[in-house]
């Protein structure tokens, strides 16, 4: 019987072609699921599954809570803001605190690059990454690669331009490794300041010309800018930005023909991509989301059935 | 692993007539009846129930489909394999209607526990009643029977019974297990 190669989802570098298969299967089921009038089932009674996130998020923090609940599992939710590590507390002892508690599972959000990675291999426990610095958030790609092959059909050969500030983009890398394992073609724009040395390496190509971009694409995703992370200036003006990789009407009507449109959220409206752009009927951006639900439910209960097949 | 015919191919389809017409005597044109195959093994029987009713007594309008109850099983701690769940096809209404699961052994009962749990997600049906074609006596693990039975097989624990459902050859066979 099929089983994932891995007992924690630290990132989409660690999964194969087979894992990320069995977890879209899973999910169709649960998607159908989630479409119920009673959209919960009972797989996950008796098992506690906490959520901590050390750095702010609404998408991700209430998908992956729904998510548990429609398997009914029973979900802790924790932010840093409200914590003990205001007191001191080294993140893990907190995390053995919270383990002895007779958590199952840990899904964990955190500002810097490895921390789960970190914890997994610390702590005898399920890790789910949801999201670490600017290293990986899988649960995003998987779900964005999902919502591509829904609206495709597939994703091989598929043309995938991905654009902004990739450089601060944990969706970014993880879309990268996630599309070329499924064999998309991956072409990154953006700014030059705003590109990682060496992201060449992973098999993508850079365009700088928006408009170029946009004719060879299939799909675009839109990253979010963010100002959060710099700590310097990365372009001269946020005018200059929008004129540059902003994508308007104009942009998608030059094209002649549809492409589908994607962001990750939250959306900047009016930098990265215009309303109208967010919500005309090329966009996927909603379905991102119903997606992200039946896609977190599914990676949620197959590692919740390695761990007590172990 | 040995295998034993228990029933051929004809005898197999002398008793899915019965079924048939057992069905048919106790709903009418089956306007307020809906089948549900449970997956994965129900499925051929509730097609071959389907085929016969609507070849047979010219029923055009039978409300059918497919369920899976992977989710609401109770041996998910237990279990050594991962469940890997099978398609959904069911977007009937079930409220208010007769409901009747379709199944192909019905053994412990378990399965039936978890389709009796699945189904309230689709609203409250009126009834829901059983129909499988073999029903392995001796062997419940919860007060659970069926309405409607083709064989009736008594065998060992360590023996499984199987339906091998093709066209043109359905036939029942027991298989030693150890």
């Amino acid at each position: 019987m099929e089983s994932l190669s891995v007992n924690n989802l630290i990132g989409i570098k660690n999964l194969n072609i087979n894992d990320i298969k069995l977890i879209f299967k899973t999910a169709d089921n649960f998607k159908e699921i989630i479409n119920r009038p009673i959209k919960k089932v009972p797989s996950l009674r008796d098992i506690t599954i906490a959520n901590l996130f050390f750095e702010n998020s609404t998408r991700t923090k209430l998908s992956f809570e729904l998510a548990e609940k429609r398997l009914s599992a029973d979900v802790l939710n924790f932010s840093a803001s409200q914590s003990s590590l205001k007191k001191g507390e080294s993140l893990i002892d907190t995390i053995n605190n919270i383990l002895s508690m007779k958590v199952d599972m840990i899904v964990i959000r955190h500002p810097n690059a490895g921390v789960p990675e970190y914890i997994s291999k610390k702590v005898d426990t399920t890790i789910i990454n949801a999201g670490d610095g600017a290293h990986e958030h899988p649960t995003q790609a998987l779900l964005d690669s999902y919502s591509i092959k829904e609206s495709l059909g597939e994703i091989r050969n598929k043309n995938i331009l991905i654009v902004g500030d990739i450089i601060h983009s944990r969706v970014a890398l993880s879309n990268i490794f996630a599309l070329k394992m499924q064999g998309a073609n991956v072409k990154l724009c953006g700014p030059n300041s705003l590109m990682p040395k060496y992201i060449d390496k992973l098999g993508v190509e850079i365009i700088n010309n928006f408009d170029d971009a946009l004719q060879w694409c299939d799909v675009v995703n839109m990253l979010r800018i963010q100002n959060e992370r710099m700590n310097k200036s990365f372009f001269p003006s946020l005018r200059e930005y929008v004129k540059s990789f902003g994508l308007n009407y104009e942009r998608v009507n030059r094209l002649n023909r549809d492409i589908i449109i994607m962001h990750p959220g939250p959306i900047n409206r009016g930098v990265e991509l215009t309303s109208e752009i967010a919500d005309s009927k090329n966009s996927i951006i909603l379905d991102q989301v119903e997606n992200g639900v039946a896609i977190r439910m599914a990676v949620i209960y197959l590692l919740a059935k390695q761990k007590f097949n172990r | 692993m040995s295998q034993h015919i228990l029933f051929n191919h004809s005898q197999v389809n002398i008793c899915l007539e019965r079924l048939a017409y057992q069905l048919l005597e106790n709903h009418d044109d089956f306007s307020e009846t809906v089948l549900i195959g449970l997956q994965p093994r129900g499925r051929f029987l509730s097609e071959n129930m389907v085929n016969i009713l609507k070849n047979k007594y010219n029923l055009r309008e039978l409300n059918f489909g497919y369920l899976d109850i992977t989710f609401f099983r109770d041996d998910f701690r237990t279990k050594s394999e991962v469940l890997i769940p099978n398609e959904t096809n069911f977007k009937l209404n079930v409220n208010n209607k007769k409901v009747v699961f379709i199944d192909d052994v019905l053994y412990t009962g378990r399965t039936i526990r978890a389709a009796l749990t699945a189904i309230e997600s689709f609203g409250r049906p009126k009834s829901i009643e059983l129909l499988i074609l073999i029903n392995r006596r001796y062997s419940r693990e919860l007060p659970i029977q069926a309405d409607y039975k083709g064989f009736n097989v008594d065998v060992y624990e360590d023996q499984k019974v199987y339906v091998n459902w093709s066209e043109k050859n359905n036939y029942v066979y027991l298989e030693n297990i150890k």
